[in-house]
């Protein structure tokens, strides 16, 4: 057996990070946003529902910067998700599994969630 | 004199023999179900593509208000097929996210009895949330029309 060194894999520190697995990190922070989202939401329905939770205070919350900060991270974390999870839901069905097509179609969900957030928070 | 006691190429099955006497099929039974190994994949995918349609739903529908007051947001909520894609959205989401936090959790948190623990809570959670959200639903609705 030689003893020469050989490359192990994954060497995060000298591979060159590809735009694929950036994507699939987002995939998964942005999901967990999400999930903590789903409180938010909850809470909101909740003070739609009964006076005892308070409908102005949620309405301020939203309003200040760290509210309107989470909004907007959530309005990213939802289109991302959105659009990453129909790159997934290709992939479920044996397309896009070149390289070159992993790697555009992962700008393509970058571009689109950013196009679409964009949007979005501007019109509404 | 090899091959002259013949039958050497059916030696393996002797080997089979001897290490047990137990069939494949019995053998097979028992080791867990493959009927419900690909549930929690498969799940993630519907609700999945049942929150494509709720999801713009949501954000379509809301952006399509003009203020989001409390009042407002009762008589948006009390709509019969707001109330309807609600509770789904509701239920598909709570239940998409307890699918996806389990993977987090089998792929992060170690130590056996702390996994189980943790997706335990989280399943309960989930659940809680779900129900929550549903109540809050039905009673804006049933409220409203009372």
């Amino acid at each position: 057996m030689s003893k020469e060194e050989r490359p192990l894999s994954p060497h995060l520190t000298i591979y060159r990070w590809p735009i694929t697995m950036t994507l699939s990190i987002l995939h998964r922070i942005t999901g967990v946003a999400l999930a903590v989202g789903l409180i938010a939401f909850v809470f909101w329905l909740e003070a739609i529902a009964y006076e005892a939770v308070s409908y102005d205070l949620i309405s301020e919350t939203m309003r200040s910067v760290i509210g309107q900060f989470a909004l907007l991270g959530w309005l990213f974390s939802f289109f991302f998700h959105l659009s990453n999870g129909i790159r997934h839901l290709i992939w479920d069905t044996g397309h896009l599994f070149e390289k070159r097509q992993a790697d555009l179609s992962a700008w393509l969900v970058l571009v689109a969630a950013v196009v679409l957030t964009t949007c979005y928070w501007i019109i509404v | 004199m090899a091959g002259s006691r013949g039958g050497g190429r059916f030696d393996y099955l002797l080997l089979d023999h001897r290490m047990s006497l137990r069939s494949p099929l019995s053998r097979a039974l028992g080791s867990g179900s493959a009927k419900e190994g690909t549930d929690h994949w498969w799940m993630q995918r519907v609700t999945a593509i049942a929150l494509l349609i709720l999801g713009a739903w949501f954000l379509i529908s809301l952006a399509a208000q003009d203020t989001y007051s409390e009042s407002d947001m009762v008589a948006w909520v009390a709509s019969p097929f707001n109330a309807i894609m609600l509770l789904l959205a509701s239920i598909t989401l709570a239940w998409h996210s307890m699918l996806g936090i389990q993977i987090v959790i089998e792929d992060y948190v170690h130590g056996p009895g702390l996994k189980v623990v943790s997706i335990i809570l989280s399943k309960f959670v989930h659940v809680f949330m779900g129900v929550a959200a549903v109540l809050a639903i039905l009673k804006v609705v049933l409220g409203s029309s009372a």
